[in-house]
């Protein structure tokens, strides 16, 4: 079970660093896809095996989809790569991969300051997980539920075509060209 | 089942730097949102691996609420970005800065 | 009649008072009997008082004293308002009350229409009333009071005009100088009054000349600081700045106050203090030294001046030299002899050059009028007695015999008389020159200036009183040679200690007399010879100058002496520019400036963190990353 542990941790790190640093906005989707199946079978090993389902059901199934949705519909592919590459200058990434770095090395002093030891892993099935869920997290999965219809409206909302304003309505305009990308100091 | 939980809070922290890096480094907005997405993962692992350990069901509890707010967030930061596309003709984050000062 | 004492300050500051409340809508004739009836009135209580005491029997201590009340009664300090008339004060008080009832008469008819005239006669009634106040006071406190009540009279009346804003800068420079050399006086007066334990006058020389000896350095101190009020006020060196800008005011005031009173004060000063300055005999040589250095500097300063007004400034400040050299030398009376007469001559100047700059339409440069032989002849005669008084013409004039008494003294007077006597007999020569150069230009030669109005009837009395005292005064105290009158010594003597005791030969005193006689006509012949020649040389750079204006070119040595021989230069540049640099820092206001600062640094860190708002959303984005790397650090190190 470690070494499976293992081999999907690896896969899925080397795969989340393809997905970030894609040009193409498909390549990465797919990178991820990849990363999150990975994730799923760590949470098989580690015994959550309802959490795993759900990671590919939902996760990789739904939310990951509906991002390639939004690329296919904004045409992002092969032909923004270019334009993508000059977003990736070197000053743009040594600031934040020095951050990086820091945050890194401080949870590193975290986690060297000890884990409790232990060495069991349990397997915990979907009936424990569905007895907590409705048993002392029903008021969590209320407010989820809220959580989710604030989402729906807001997606729906945001995502108009029309807006109207006082002076009548207004809508923007659909944009014929990718505009200069100004240039970030 | 003997993985040791140590190396799944590793892999946690792993994935949550990488992601916090995407975050940080990409000016198009799809992939912070992709990388927003890997953040969240991160921690969701550490919940399973936690509840792993404890044999608890809370962990997984815990992701299961992750799920949805990712699934929301994903959902309306995707509308953001598409109205936005409206607007500039572009995806760059960069382009909407007129809160500048 | 001592009760009567206290009536003669009290009528001109009562003018003053009645003046100020209700001059401004009173008819101009109210307005100058009141100012000058009431000078009048001090003047007659002043000759009867003075009749009076001169017939009170003779003797140390003649006096008469009126005292008012207690002033200050606490403990260490107790003054009170009294007022002593003794043959100093006598002589000081009859001269002023007299000479100012003529120049208040004279200015009826010169300040009609030029000036405020209520104002005018208001400050110049507080000014007789502060200069009695200051001879007649018996302690020093009343003094002083005097003292700078003069000050203020001065400063106001050189500012008459002060629309005109040269005209207040010149008052505030008079009243800024003499101030400084209050300061010192007043020190002068805290000295005493710690030394001796009181201020009354009497007390204080009494107490003096007993307790101490000479050369004591308490009384040497006090002598000096006295010495330096009094060369503020009379306008000695280094304080004699103030006195030629001081001819903005009007002439009159000129007359009176720059001539012959209140640059006499300081001369009182150190008369009524004499018993210090003969137990400080280095001071004393220190106040015969300004006062030839003064009589030098005021005669070249004359010697290229244009403005007739300012020939007379530095007339004065010389004259007032030899004063102190009189006093320096231990020729006590002699030197209150020659105040009196130069109080006649002097005035007299003024008020006819102010008769001749009234009828020329305000000319005051000499080299722009001419010919006023013709055109004023009047004028050309009193100006002439004045002028040959100022010179000291031999046996005429009263300025000879005044003069005299003083040369005579500085040549007895043991080790450096003969050098003194020297150096007074130059100023003679230079008093011959400069007066009799501004006479020739004025009053002979072709007329530039045109007489816009013929001077009024009222100007005369003054002028003719003034001119028969010039000649006449002069024979109340004759040289031992010519006569040996002494009515001023003998009068004088209670108060004043005996000059020198040691008569010399009638021989010298004969030979001194005709070298000085002789180099004040030596001054008057040069004057003639360099107007002679000055007519036909360059005759047309004289009309240009009658038309464009007065400053025609001076060489440097005249520029220099033109400047008053650069003491303007050394005021200005060592005091008053470093003070209105120093004010000029200031004004910036350094303590608000550290209230400014709290907003200023507001706003500065306000763009800072502003800064921080660059509306990217990466941006943000790290700064939260920022916020996390915090935290855990927080929890790593902690």
């Amino acid at each position: 079970m470690t070494i499976a542990f293992i081999l999907a941790g690896t896969l899925s790190v080397i795969a989340t660093l393809f997905a970030i640093t894609r040009l193409n906005a498909v390549h990465a989707l797919l990178y991820l896809i990849g990363a999150l199946l990975a994730l799923a079978v760590t949470f098989y090993t580690l015994g959550a095996t309802f959490a795993s389902a759900l990671e590919v059901m939902v996760y990789a199934g739904a939310i990951v989809v509906l991002l390639l949705f939004v690329v296919m519909i904004l045409n992002l592919g092969g032909h923004t790569a270019p334009a993508e590459r000059a977003l990736l200058s070197p000053r743009i990434w040594v600031g934040p991969a020095i951050l990086v770095v820091l945050v890194a090395v401080e949870l590193g002093f975290l986690l060297a300051g000890g884990i409790p030891a232990g060495t069991q892993s349990s397997y915990v099935g979907p009936h424990a997980v569905s007895m907590q869920v409705f048993g002392p997290y029903l008021l969590a999965v209320e407010a989820v539920s809220f959580l989710l219809l604030a989402g729906v409206i807001g997606a729906f909302h945001l995502g108009r075509k029309h807006f109207e304003t006082r002076a009548g309505s207004e809508s923007p305009e659909p944009a014929a060209a990718p505009r200069e990308k100004e240039g970030v100091s | 089942m003997s993985v040791p939980p140590v190396y799944g809070i590793v892999l946690a922290a792993v994935l949550f730097v990488i992601g916090l890096a995407g975050v940080l480094i990409r000016r198009n907005l799809v992939f912070t949102v992709i990388s927003v997405e890997i953040m969240l993962n991160a921690g969701g692992l550490a919940f399973i691996t936690g509840g792993s350990r404890w044999a608890a069901a809370d962990g997984q509890a815990m992701f299961l609420f992750i799920l949805a707010v990712a699934a929301t967030e994903a959902a309306i930061g995707l509308a953001l970005i598409l109205q936005l596309h409206r607007r500039q003709g572009t995806v760059d984050g960069d382009s909407a800065r007129k809160m500048k000062g | 009649m001592q009760q009567l004492l206290w009536l003669i300050p009290l009528f001109p500051v009562a003018g003053f008072v009645v003046l100020t409340l209700i001059g401004r809508r009173s008819p101009i004739g109210l307005i100058a009997t009141i100012g000058t009836g009431t000078v009048g009135l001090s003047a007659v209580v002043a000759l009867v008082t003075g009749f009076t005491f001169a017939g009170m029997p003779a003797g140390a201590g003649q006096a008469m004293t009126d005292s008012l009340g207690s002033w200050v009664s606490v403990p260490g300090l107790s003054s009170m308002f009294t007022l002593r008339l003794d043959p100093l004060s006598d002589l000081m008080v009859l001269v002023i009350t007299v000479v100012a009832f003529f120049i208040h008469l004279y200015s009826t008819a010169y300040i009609r229409g030029h000036g405020d005239y209520h104002r005018y006669f208001s400050y110049l009634n507080l000014f007789v009333g502060s200069m009695l106040i200051l001879v007649l006071a018996d302690n020093f406190l009343l003094l002083f009071i005097g003292w700078e009540g003069v000050g203020l009279c001065s400063y106001l009346l050189i500012g008459f005009w002060y629309e005109d804003s040269a005209n207040g800068r010149a008052a505030i420079k008079a009243f800024l100088v003499t101030r400084i050399a209050d300061v010192a006086m007043l020190i002068g007066l805290f000295l005493i009054l710690v030394t001796f334990g009181t201020l009354d006058i009497q007390t204080v020389m009494a107490k003096a000349s007993t307790t101490f000896k000479v050369g004591a350095p308490v009384i040497a101190a006090i002598a000096v600081l006295l010495l330096i009020g009094a060369i503020g006020k009379s306008a000695q060196i280094p304080f004699q700045i103030w006195l030629p800008d001081a001819m903005a005011g009007p002439t009159p005031v000129s007359a009176l106050i720059h001539a012959a009173t209140m640059v006499t004060a300081g001369v009182y000063l150190i008369a009524r203090t004499h018993v210090l300055y003969v137990l400080a005999p280095g001071v004393q040589m220190a106040v015969a030294i300004i006062g030839l250095a003064t009589l030098l500097l005021g005669g070249l300063s004359a010697l290229v001046q244009h403005d007739i007004k300012r020939i007379l400034a530095y007339s004065t400040v010389s004259q007032i030299g030899y004063m102190f050299l009189g006093l320096g030398v231990g020729a006590w009376s002699a030197s209150m002899f020659h105040f009196l007469t130069h109080a006649f001559f002097k005035a007299l100047l003024f008020l006819a050059a102010g008769v001749l700059i009234h009828s020329l339409n305000n000319e005051q440069d000499i080299f722009r009028m001419g010919g006023m032989r013709k055109a004023e002849p009047a004028i050309f005669w009193v100006f002439l007695i004045g002028a040959a008084a100022l010179t000291g013409i031999p046996l005429v004039t009263s300025g000879f015999y005044s003069k005299e008494a003083i040369l005579q003294a500085a040549w007895d007077f043991p080790h450096v008389g003969h050098l003194l006597w020297i150096g007074a007999a130059i100023g003679v020569f230079l008093t011959g020159y400069y007066i009799f150069r501004g006479f020739f230009h004025v009053f002979l030669g072709e007329q530039h200036t045109q007489v816009s109005h013929k001077p009024s009837r009222i100007f005369y009395p003054s002028l003719f009183f003034l001119a028969i005292g010039a000649v006449l005064i002069g024979f109340l105290k004759t040289p031992e040679d010519l006569g040996n009158i002494s009515v001023v010594s003998n009068f004088l003597n209670p108060v004043l200690p005996p000059e020198s005791t040691v008569q010399p030969a009638i021989g010298t005193e004969v030979v001194l007399q005709t070298i000085a006689s002789l180099l004040a006509l030596a001054g008057v012949g040069v004057a003639y010879l360099v107007y002679k020649r000055s007519l036909k040389t360059a005759t047309a750079a004289r009309a240009a100058v009658a038309t464009h204006g007065a400053d025609y070119e001076l060489t440097g040595i005249q520029n220099f002496l033109f400047h008053g021989l650069g003491f303007d230069w050394i005021a200005t540049n060592l005091f008053v520019r470093p003070f209105w640099w120093f004010a000029g820092v200031l004004k910036r206001d350094w303590v608000g400036g550290i209230y400014d600062a709290v907003g200023w640094l507001s706003v500065k860190f306000n763009r800072l963190l502003s800064l921080t708002q660059s509306g990217l959303i990466r941006w943000y984005l790290f700064g939260i990353g920022v916020g996390v790397l915090a935290m855990l650090g927080l929890v790593v190190l902690i």
